[in-house]
Parts: C-alpha cells; sequence; structure tokens
C-alpha cells in the first residue's frame, strides 16, 4: 500500500523513513507563522529566559488581525515585535500594510511545495493550495518551536475529496467547499488531511485552491493538500522561486484512504451557510430574498485578485441598495495595487463599496461590526454568533459573486440573475 | 492524578468563540470569566466551582485556535474536560497549559448535569458515582502526561532548551 501526502511530508520533516498514522512524532516545520499574537510568543519567550533561536530564517511574523493598530496596547504589541524582527535579524516579517498572513506569505514565495508549515492560526492549512502541509497552533507552540526547532505531531489519516468539473455556471470554489461542509459537518474531517482530488482541481488556480484549502479547517481537518503542478510551479517561478529550490511531495498512487467523498461540481448550485454555523448549508434557493444591512467581501477564504474581480463583474456599471453597507477587504497590499491597475478598484468604489486597507477586517472583528438584530453576508470562513459584533446578529457565508448580487439587491440574491 | 466534582454537560461542536466572545479577548479575567460558556448554559460562569468537570459532545473547542478558549476553561478551575472529541487545535492548547482533556466517545449519553465523577487522568477511567457506571477513555500518550506533571509545554520546553 502506498502513502498519502501527510504521511510522506511528515516522514520527511521528522527525518524518518517511514511513518503511519496514528504515530506521533518530532516534526522540524519548515515554517513559523505567527500574525498578531507574534508579542504573545516573544513575552513567552521572554519568561523562558532563553534568547537563542533555533533558527531565524524559519520565523515568519505578519502584523495582522487588527492593522493598523486601534488602541495604544496594540501599537505597543507591534512594536515590539518590529523591534524583536530587527534585533533577531527576522526577515520574513510584514508590518501593518502587507495584508492577511497566509496570503502574504504565499504571494512572497515564503510557502513552497513539501514544506511542513505551523502558524497561530487555524486556517493555516491554506499552505496546501501551494503542495505545503500548513496546521494550526497555538502561541506558546510557536515559541517552543522558535527555541527548540520542533514540534510534537501525530500522523493524520488522509481523507480523498474528488471534486468533478467544470463547475455549473454562478458557482465558485467556495460553493464546492461549502457543500461539502454542509454534506461532512463541521466535524467531518476533525484530525484529517484532506486530499483534493478531480477534475476540477487539475489546472485549477492557486486563487480557488486557496479558498479549497483554506476551508477545509471549517471541516476540522488537520490539513489540507491540492497536488502541486505547473500552475504551482508558475505561481512560484513568478515570484523568484524556481522549481530548483523545493522538493515536491506527491501521494503515491495507491494510499489508504479513511473516507473518500465525490463532489459532483458540472451539477452544484450556489451555496450558503446559514447562522450560525459554518455547516448550515442551503442551496441558495431557500434564503434568497432574506434581507442583509451589510456585505462584507473580505477574509484569507475570499479577498484575492480573483475574488474580487469577480465580484467587480456583477457590480460594473451598478449600484448597491439603498442602506447596505459594501465592505470590502483585500487580503494583500499586492491585491489592493494589481485592481488598481486594472481598474477593479474604481469599479467597486463606484458601486458604493467603502474599501478597506488590506488585513482581516470584519473576519476578526477589526471594525465592520453589526448592530443588534443586523445581518450581514459575508465570504469570510466563519459564521458564529458573537464573531461580527452584537451577539444578536446573524452572518450568512456565501461566494464573491453571491456577496455582489445580494450587495445590489440587498436581498440574497442568486448571482446567475446577473450572469 | 485523581479528579473528583461535578458534572456540567454541553452539546456537540461547541466553538472557541461560544467559550470566550470574540469581544471578550482583550478583556481582564476576571470579566471574561463572567461569560465563559454563558450562551451554552447562562448559569456556567456564575456557578462553576474549583475541580468540577466539564463533559462535552464531539468536536470541543472547534473554530479559531485561539488558546485564550483553553486557558479561559483552565482559569475556570475545572479539573479536567472529558470530551466525545476535541478540536485538535483545543486538544494542543490545553495539554500545552496543563489542562487535563479527556476523549470518551459516547460518555454524555452516561452522564447528567450534576452527577459526581472520579477521573483518574494517567488511566482514563471515569467513574459516575451516581449511576455507578463505569467508562474507559482513550488512553492519553505518555508524552503528554509528562506535559501535564511538567505544568505545561513551556515548562518543558525549558527544560528541552536547557538540555539543548
Amino acid at each position: 500500500m502506498g502513502k498519502a501526502f501527510a504521511e510522506k511530508v511528515l516522514a520527511r520533516a521528522a527525518g524518518l523513513s517511514d511513518v503511519r498514522p496514528g504515530e506521533i512524532v518530532d516534526v522540524y516545520p519548515d515554517l513559523y507563522m505567527s500574525h498578531m499574537a507574534s508579542w504573545r510568543c516573544i513575552r513567552t519567550l521572554e519568561k523562558m529566559g532563553t534568547d537563542k533561536l533555533y533558527d531565524p530564517e524559519r520565523i515568519a511574523m505578519v502584523m495582522d488581525h487588527i492593522s493598523p493598530a486601534r488602541i495604544a496596547k496594540t501599537a505597543d504589541d507591534q512594536r515590539l515585535c518590529r523591534e524583536f524582527a530587527v534585533r533577531k535579524g527576522i526577515n520574513k516579517f510584514y508590518d501593518v500594510e502587507a495584508g492577511i498572513a497566509h496570503v502574504v506569505l504565499m504571494e512572497a514565495g515564503h510557502i513552497r511545495p513539501g514544506m511542513v508549515v505551523i502558524g497561530t492560526d487555524s486556517h493555516s492549512t491554506i499552505y496546501g493550495a501551494l503542495g505545503a502541509l500548513g496546521t494550526g497552533v497555538g502561541f506558546s507552540e510557536i515559541t517552543a518551536a522558535w527555541v527548540t526547532g520542533k514540534l510534537w505531531m501525530k500522523v493524520p489519516e488522509s481523507i480523498k475529496v474528488i471534486i468533478e468539473g467544470p463547475l455549473a455556471r454562478g458557482t465558485s470554489s467556495k460553493d464546492v467547499m461549502l457543500k461539502l461542509i454542509g454534506d461532512l459537518t463541521a466535524d467531518g474531517a476533525t484530525y484529517c488531511s484532506v486530499e483534493f482530488h478531480g477534475s476540477y482541481v487539475e489546472r485549477l488556480s492557486i486563487s480557488d485552491r486557496m479558498t479549497l484549502c483554506n476551508l477545509a479547517m471549517e471541516l476540522g481537518a488537520k490539513n489540507a493538500f491540492v497536488r502541486p503542478d505547473e500552475i504551482t510551479r508558475s505561481y512560484l517561478g513568478e515570484r523568484g522561486v524556481p522549481p530548483g529550490q523545493y522538493t515536491e511531495i506527491h501521494p503515491d498512487p495507491d494510499p489508504v484512504y479513511v473516507k473518500s467523498v465525490t463532489i459532483d461540481g458540472r451539477s452544484l448550485v450556489p451555496q450558503i451557510a446559514c447562522p450560525h454555523t459554518v455547516d448550515n448549508v442551503k442551496p441558495i434557493d431557500q434564503v434568497a430574498g432574506t434581507k442583509v444591512n451589510q456585505v462584507f467581501v473580505g477574509s484569507c477564504a475570499n479577498a484575492k485578485y480573483e475574488d474580487l474581480v469577480e465580484a467587480a463583474r456583477i457590480l460594473k456599471g451598478r449600484k448597491i441598495a439603498p442602506g447596505v453597507r459594501l465592505l470590502v477587504s483585500p487580503a494583500s497590499k499586492e491585491i489592493v495595487a494589481r485592481t488598481v491597475k486594472d481598474g477593479t478598484y474604481s469599479i467597486l468604489l463606484e458601486a458604493g463599496a467603502l474599501i478597506t486597507n488590506p488585513g482581516c477586517s470584519a473576519c476578526a472583528g477589526d471594525g465592520g461590526v453589526m448592530a443588534d438584530g443586523e445581518v450581514t453576508l459575508s465570504t469570510a470562513n466563519r459564521n458564529f454568533q458573537g464573531r461580527m459584533g452584537s451577539y444578536n446578529a446573524e452572518i450568512y457565508l456565501g461566494s464573491p459573486a453571491v456577496a455582489a448580487a445580494t450587495a445590489v439587491r440587498g436581498v440574497i440574491t442568486d448571482p446567475r440573475e446577473f450572469l | 492524578m485523581e479528579i473528583r466534582g461535578r458534572c456540567w454537560k454541553f452539546g456537540d461542536n461547541i466553538p472557541t468563540d461560544k467559550i470566550v466572545r470574540t469581544d471578550m479577548i482583550f478583556k481582564p479575567w476576571s470579566e471574561i470569566l463572567k461569560h465563559v460558556l454563558e450562551s451554552c448554559n447562562p448559569e456556567f460562569p456564575a456557578k462553576v466551582k474549583p475541580g468540577d468537570i466539564v463533559v462535552a459532545g464531539k468536536h470541543f473547542g472547534q473554530s479559531s485556535g485561539r488558546a485564550i478558549a483553553a486557558k479561559a476553561m483552565k482559569q475556570t478551575k475545572v479539573g479536567c474536560i472529558i470530551a466525545e472529541s476535541f478540536a485538535r487545535t483545543f486538544y494542543r492548547n490545553g495539554f500545552e497549559i496543563g489542562m487535563p482533556l479527556l476523549e470518551c466517545p459516547g460518555i454524555t449519553a452516561q452522564v447528567s448535569d450534576g452527577d459526581i465523577l472520579r477521573v483518574e487522568i494517567e488511566s482514563g477511567k471515569i467513574v459516575n458515582e451516581k449511576t455507578g457506571g463505569e467508562f474507559e477513555a482513550k488512553p492519553t500518550p505518555p508524552f503528554l502526561l509528562d506535559m501535564l506533571k511538567a505544568g505545561g509545554l513551556i515548562a518543558m520546553a525549558d527544560r528541552l532548551a536547557g538540555e539543548g
């Protein structure tokens, strides 16, 4: 029997020839990402009373979640990180203007196939979009890795998700994942490595792969994976990372999967995750017409360049409904620059959008919160109660196309009406 | 390590956002503790006592990996958390701060709010004194028991760093 991706990559990072699901191994991750929690890592390091770092080149810090600072305490925390980075020679330091950590690190070429990446953020599963194993851990675990270089990991079992394409009109990678989360439920892949296969995934854009791998977290997955291919190599090549600088790891042809699931994208309809759980998923016709106060296009799941272009395709030449707030928070500075250059930015502005600086924004409760009784349609990855302001507010999740169509009508709207 | 206390029972898929609300994250502990798990059981924050035992369904601590959720549970001074299963980040964060966690599929059907439970962390043996029922949790890997005894990951990493 062959091995799945997770077994092969963890064996490599643990320096072992062979590992099996269920086995606990000491892994030496290739990159330790910390975001807003970086200051907590630094304070924990101070408490440990050590100053010796295992390898500063493996440390990446991005000042996201709250950016720029809104209170003096946050400004102080961010200064601590900035000064620490200079003092310790941490080259992969990205300040408050950069955007959402995951997207920033991928755009900068720091995430490569075959890597093991740990991050202080549960959506670190996104790194599977470039054929790496990414997984979330707490900030103290990042601190311990800074010092010891290693982390305990249980080798996960693997689930195979086969997505057959091309996707039906008006649907996207977001709809695929919402359908999958609705079918498998929020703990459908707990502790597991989720591998995406099938005709839809072949030659899929990195942006869509990011959406797939990001949302795998909402199945409880430990990590996610899309097999690196020509698309991956060209994405990295454009970012100054030639194939000689990484080693791809592919699953064997015949691994043991604990579960195999097929999604037929050819018959998919737009999907909506309804309040207050991500697995409360319904086809859009069951919730179309629900009045919204706010539409949010943002988060590491769906605020990439391609997502903003998709929203702009529907918003072009239209205005958002009176009384509705449309909040757009691009995932990175690079994305802002691209949308400014090609006119997407102007289309969104003219339609009535409030475009914020790049970052986590409303998804992390950093602005864009709701009053009692309000409703938001969001492209983010979570809709738990209390996540965006009032506890008595509701969040619906959908694709960028659904968000744009909903902003225009002021009620949850099927984007196919505009296509 | 034996723990004996009153049972507080919770359902499946409780997210970290419900253990500690997002708008509470930067508040002092005194404030956070007034709201821990309140939307699941409004009595819990006011009435939980040191040594009580939380029993939850599947996938406890799902959603964000924020360590404050596990820390808040520790701050309530509950003796341990038993769940049918945990979200993996919550599981890591629990041991990391020295909070005993046990996975015991089927446990929620065997206990009720207020039952007195006796739990032996090392062996995973759980006794419901009210019903007399005895249950076996999944064994905890020895190195995680070591981490608990050391007082958490940083205490242990400190020791490892000293050896290196």
